[in-house]
Order: structure tokens, then sequence, then C-alpha cells
């Protein structure tokens, strides 16, 4: 029997597209924000929230992930932007392959933000470097205030976490005080931004973020 | 489901680094995996089950997965500590400024192949 050091990321075929991709993003000045979140928090809506109030300053196309159907990306074209869907036909989370093909239909030159919409799913998407710029973690005041607790990876590789639904925290038992706690404990840098996408409370503060950011690589 | 996608690259990358190296068959392969990933060992045993256990290359071959539990260092005064999934801060000065040394691992270390006959063996790295 032989021993043979291989010594290699399990991912190295994900990160070394994401690398490229990465680079091919920073020579076009193109912010890419990654977008995580379970199903049914918002994250469509709190895209079409931020698409209007940043669409006058910047381009934007948004690449929507999904395990079936394109009902994401019509409602984003319907609103004048470009979008492209993936469909993952069951897979759980979206890699730089998926991300590539979906660029490449894309006028990088023309734009300066892309808002990938991954696939709804705490877990997975958290391990796959997709060339983003940052990963913002959305979370809907319905799914809990514990949620930190059992699904803590997706809190930590996020550079920012927006609570969305805060419309609804009077009928939910939300404690924020907690989920504030929890959330700087396991990524004390994060900001968290408290808003709601279909009444635009909050959503200022939120943008403000994301547009000093897109500059930052203009 | 994402073990299975990651242990089908463990496998595309263990069958070629063996076939490289002239093996006759695939005995194991060794990873290291950090606390602080989504992947867990059950998951990963099973994924690496099913994919082994079809073709007589891999079929008799085991895997080990080594466990690597988060380090972090302080930013503020340096103290190096290993914590778990969810205190990241310094329990030295309580300092929130810290950084991850290890615990995101997600790597393959090594395998164990057989060589034809006539090789004396131990031939370590000869898959170049």
């Amino acid at each position: 029997m032989a021993h043979i050091d291989i010594k290699q990321p399990i991912l190295q075929k994900n990160d070394s597209m994401a690398a490229e991709l990465r680079q091919r993003f920073a020579e076009n000045h193109v912010f890419v924000l990654d977008l995580l979140a379970s199903p049914g928090s918002g994250k469509t809506s709190t895209i079409l929230a931020t698409i209007d109030a940043l669409r006058d300053e910047f381009n934007i196309a948004v690449i929507e992930g999904d395990i079936a159907s394109n009902v994401d990306a019509e409602k984003i074209k319907a609103q004048g932007t470009p979008a492209v869907q993936i469909n993952t036909g069951g897979a759980c989370h979206l890699e730089s392959a998926m991300i590539k093909r979906a660029v490449d239909v894309l006028d990088l030159e023309r734009l300066d933000l892309i808002i990938i919409e991954n696939v709804g799913n705490l877990v997975c998407p958290t391990d796959f470097d997709l060339g983003e710029n940052a990963k913002v973690m959305i979370l809907s005041v319905p799914e809990g205030d514990d949620k930190p607790l059992k699904y803590p990876g997706v809190f930590q590789v996020a550079q920012a976490v927006v609570l969305n639904k805060v419309d609804t925290m009077p009928v939910f038992d939300f404690d924020d005080g907690r989920f504030t706690e929890e959330v700087t404990s396991l990524n004390p840098q994060a900001p968290i931004f408290r808003l709601s996408a279909t009444t635009g409370e909050g959503v200022a503060p939120w943008v403000a973020w994301l547009a000093e950011q897109i500059r930052s690589v203009q | 489901m994402h073990e299975l996608g990651i242990m089908t690259g463990v496998m595309d990358a263990a069958v070629k680094s063996a076939q490289e190296a002239g093996a006759t068959r695939l005995l194991g392969v060794t990873l290291s995996i950090g606390e602080m990933t989504e992947a867990i060992e059950d998951a990963l045993v099973f994924a690496f089950e099913a994919l082994v256990e079809d073709d007589p290359f891999t079929k008799d071959a085991e895997l080990t997965v080594n466990m690597i539990a988060p380090k972090s260092i302080c930013l503020e005064c340096g103290h190096e500590f290993v914590h778990d999934r969810f205190h990241l801060f310094c329990p030295e000065c309580d300092s929130f400024c810290t950084q991850l040394i290890c615990g995101r691992e997600l790597q393959i270390d090594s395998i164990e192949v057989d060589l034809p006959d006539g090789d004396p063996g131990g031939s370590e790295g000869s898959a170049g």
C-alpha cells in the first residue's frame, strides 16, 4: 500500500472559477452581491426595493437562482432590469460555474451592480464562493429570533445582515434584543439593517450602505 | 444535499491522483473538514459509500475525516484560542475583533492506494 499526499482544497474547481470571476468583476468595476436567505424571507421583494432606490445612480442586473421556474426573473424584468434565471434543477446552492454562464450573457462593461439571489437555503450556499464582493444574509421576522443559533454559518459568512418584514414585529414573538445579541456574538463586524421591503420602512440605510460598497469598487 | 456534490469532487480528484500514480486500487481517502463549514461528517461518509460501491477500483476504499476545531486569534491582545461555532470573542480581553485561523477547511489531505506487483511501494508523492 502506498500513501500519496494531495493537500488540495475540495472546492478547488469552484474556488478557482470564483477567483477568475472576481477578477473580471474588478476589471469591470462591478460590485457583486450574493444574497442568502430562506425561501419566503422576501429576497425578491428586497431586491425590487433595492433596485427601485438605486436605479437612478447605478446600472443593475440580477442573477436569479432557483431550483425551478422563472417566476423571480420575470418579476425583476417587469421592473425593467436585466435578469438571468439559473435553474439548479434540484441542487441546493449556486456554484461559480453557474454564475459564469449567467455573467457571460450580461454586459459587464455597463453594469455597476449585480445582485445574485441564491437558492433559498440557510446551509449549503455558505460554503461556495461565487466571486462576489459581499454575501448578505436576509432573515425575516416570522422566521424567528433563534435562527442565528440554528444556522450560525450563514450569519458568519455575511458581511451584513438584513432583518426583513419588521412591520410584522408586533404580531410575532420576535425578540429583537436577543437576535442582535446572537448576531453580534457570531459576527461582530456585520451591520444589521432592519427594514420592510414592502412598506419601504428602513430601506434607506440599507441602500446607503450598499451604494457606499458599490462606489468603493468604481 | 451538498455533501454529495462535495464528495463527487473528492472522488474525481482522488481517482485521478491514484491513476496518475499507476495504482490498481484506491484504498483510502483522508479529508480535513473544519467545523465552521456546513459539511456534516455523517453525510460525507454516506455520500462516500454511495460513490465508491459500484466501481471495482474504489469499492474497498475507506474514508477518514479529520474534523478541525475552530481556532481564532484576538487582533487586540494576540491571544489564540479554540472555540465552538458560536462564541468567537476573545476569552482573555472580551474583544470582538478576532480572526479565524482554522476551522473552515475543506481539504483532501491524502489517499492510500495499491500499486501493481513488482512496485516496491511506498513511492510517496509519485503522482507528481
